[in-house]
């Protein structure tokens, strides 16, 4: 009994861990070919949120999943031309200094936009209640989220290892000194890899809504735990982000089963320890510019 | 591209995160005609919603106060800044008391906050209004002469919802599960929670400590279903409250929930069809008592919605200082205390008056109940709840919601 119960646990903090991936996965591309920590990821996500509760009034929640990420994703665009852009080849201090200040403009835009109450979003009917099968109970709503973001997950692969706009970015990723050598500017792909990242945070944000609180600090709620996945993943790797978001859900997961006030701090002890055997994270590749 | 280190990264992403802990002070000018008042209130964080109804509360107070006459003759001016987390709301206090000109302290929401400018507040003898955080601690081990608390206490919230379960008999021998926020106030508020089940024969058979920073419930509704209780209570603080109430409708769990904690913004923000059990309350816009719906009906004319409770609870505590001041013609720390102690009464909007008591300070006063009102029964999205009738009823005195002498270790 004990043991279906930590099953249980186990496979929620993987529906969890899977949220936690559409945030993190995003923040980890841009960190790893543009070198820049986007500490406003955060604020595309509940950018994201927000924009999906104005669409849902009038389109309903099934449009607005779709149109928010692609809303955002415009939004990206800008965000990259006019202002990461500048960073690239800067100190990095730089970059943290403007996308911090970035995250904190955005968050008081939000609260002068929509108000500091948080924002009332419901789960659609069609998604409420829960599913039990065997032993283990399933909120339907999550059931769908995961099945969400596998397939955003098989998507974003494809792209990356099975196309040759994967092969220029990763290739990007590791040297690209070399991609410019062979006359291949990275801009506009670190343009798109920026679309990608945002706009899959603003997903996130999007179909979290009806079961978070939609308030203006959703945004630095989130980056703390996606900037941990990103570290614990390690830095190039599309599968040590997708094991270190699935290991935080669960981890977090047996931890409050056992040792319930030491739920929030298992992330950041993970990360630790983590660190400590493989400093450059879990499946971290050795990137030569960062080293 | 620049080679760089992933060290400098990452301890330029500390500095960034230890620099968003710090607050950043206003500017404040200074002017000596106006009676000043120091006013703060957390406008970030879990409670920030509540603290931003607060502000305009007060300043409709201001207003009208300044539009009456003033105090005394004199403009009221209100310096009004976010508290963010206890040691900024110490600094913050002390600095507008000190270089500031602040004559009195007012504010507040977040207990732990509180309970440093309280300190403060003693420190320099000054007079501290603490209107909106409601840990039993405040008003009772850490009482101190220079502090009046405007909320109810933890104990009001819980005797209020209490009555209510003991009517639909959902106490004696009842399994009850509990969930808890990790700080004072959570602690306080399920100390109060178990002396009224020890009280009346229900039994706690599980609690647990929830973390502030807490987004995720799943994990700990796995738990309460594991449990299998008779109900399920939040111990629960600002739009925390609102993450577990639509969690728990979402994995559709079978057991009642009840809480002894729910402001009206993180119920509103609930969101239809997920909000469910029954709530204490202080106030509600739906009050139906006429000078309570004046005070809705020019809130709303002048912002576009109707008030939260803590922006009742802020607009209050300015007409009961004000009151203060001009009655006994004195800013003084003293004199004012000596009124408040006298167990003067105010009108708080509300049926019955209300008084501070003048052994523990706290502003006793009806409390109420609300559910949620049935789908398809709301006028507007403000109109979700359906509000109890006050209590206690008018043949009981008001003060036997709260903690008794014997219950209350608070010495002055």
């Amino acid at each position: 009994m004990q043991f279906g119960f930590l099953l249980e646990q186990v496979v929620n903090g993987l529906v969890l861990g899977g949220y936690y991936l559409l945030i993190s996965l995003g923040l980890s591309l841009i960190f790893s070919v543009g070198g820049v920590v986007n500490l406003a990821h955060g604020a595309f996500y509940a950018l994201g949120a927000y924009l999906s509760l104005e669409i849902t009034r009038y389109l309903g929640f099934g449009a607005a999943v779709v149109v928010s990420p692609i809303a955002v994703a415009m939004l990206g665009i800008l965000f990259e031309r006019y202002i990461l852009r500048r960073f690239y080849s800067a100190d990095p201090i730089l970059s943290l200094l403007v996308t911090f200040g970035l995250a904190m403009v955005a968050e008081q835009a939000i609260r002068i936009i929509w108000g500091a109450s948080p924002l009332p979003a419901s789960i659609p009917p069609a998604f409420r209640g829960s599913v039990i099968v065997g032993e283990f109970l399933f909120s339907r709503y999550r059931v769908m989220l995961l099945a969400v973001v596998a397939a955003v997950l098989l998507g974003v692969w494809l792209l990356l290892h099975k196309t040759s706009f994967g092969r220029v970015v990763r290739a990007g990723i590791q040297r690209p000194d070399m991609v410019a050598a062979l006359g291949i500017r990275l801009q506009p792909y670190m343009t798109a890899i920026v679309m990608l990242g945002v706009g899959m945070a603003a997903m996130g944000g999007a179909f979290f809504a009806p079961i978070t609180i939609v308030h203006p600090a959703m945004g630095s709620e989130i980056i703390t735990v996606a900037f941990v996945v990103v570290v614990i993943g390690g830095l190039g790797s599309f599968w040590g982000v997708v094991i270190a978001a699935l290991l935080v859900g669960v981890v977090r997961g047996i931890t409050i089963h056992f040792v319930p006030a030491a739920g929030e701090a298992s992330v950041y002890v993970l990360m630790f320890v983590v660190l400590l055997v493989r400093p450059r994270g879990l499946l971290g590749e050795r990137i030569e510019k960062f080293e | 591209m620049t080679r760089y280190s992933r060290r400098t990264l990452l301890k330029g992403s500390a500095a960034f995160a230890g620099a968003a802990a710090l607050g950043f002070p206003s500017i404040v000018s200074g002017q000596t005609d106006k009676i000043k008042i120091g006013h703060l209130t957390p406008l970030t964080g879990f409670l920030g919603a509540l603290g931003a109804y607060a502000q305009l509360g007060m300043r409709m107070a201001e207003e009208e106060i300044n539009a009456a006459g003033g105090i005394m003759g004199r403009q009221l001016e209100v310096m009004s800044e976010d508290s963010v987390n206890p040691a900024t709301a110490a600094t913050k206090s002390q600095r507008m008391l000190e270089q500031d000109g602040a004559l009195v302290l007012m504010g507040e929401a977040n207990s732990a906050s509180a309970l440093t400018i309280m300190q403060v507040a003693t420190r320099n003898k000054r007079l501290f209004i603490q209107t909106g955080a409601r840990s039993d601690a405040l008003r009772g081990k850490n009482c101190n002469r220079y502090t009046f608390h405007t909320d109810i206490p933890n104990t009001v919230m819980v005797n209020t919802v209490g009555k209510a379960l003991l009517r639909d008999n959902m106490v004696k021998d009842k399994k009850f599960f509990g969930l808890t926020a990790d700080y004072i106030f959570g602690h306080d508020l399920l100390a109060a929670a178990k002396r009224f089940l020890a009280a009346n024969q229900g039994n706690l058979i599980g609690d647990e400590l929830i973390a502030t920073d807490v987004t995720d419930f799943s994990p700990y509704l796995l738990k309460i279903r594991q449990a299998k209780p008779d109900v399920v209570c939040s111990n629960l603080a600002g739009n925390q409250v609102t993450t577990l109430i639509k969690q728990y409708a979402e994995f559709d769990l079978p057991y009642p929930i009840v809480g002894f904690n729910l402001n009206t913004a993180d119920a509103w923000a609930a969101g239809e069809g997920n909000l469910a059990g029954i709530w204490p309350t202080v106030w509600y816009h739906t009050l139906e008592v006429p000078a309570s719906q004046t005070f809705v009906a020019n809130f709303t004319k002048k912002y576009g919605k109707p008030p939260e409770n803590h922006a009742w609870i802020e607009y209050i505590a300015f007409k009961i200082i004000a009151q203060a001041m001009n009655e006994t013609k004195s800013t003084d720390t003293d004199p004012l205390i000596a009124y408040f102690e006298k167990e003067t009464q105010f009108d708080i909007l509300k049926a019955r008056k209300a008084y501070f008591r003048s052994w523990d300070h706290q502003l006793i006063q009806e409390a109420y109940t609300f559910s949620p009102k049935p789908k398809g029964h709301a006028k507007d999205k403000w109109d979700l709840i359906a509000l109890g009738a006050a209590v206690p009823g008018t043949d009981e005195p008001m003060e036997v919601l709260n903690p008794t002498k014997e219950q209350n270790p608070c010495s002055l």
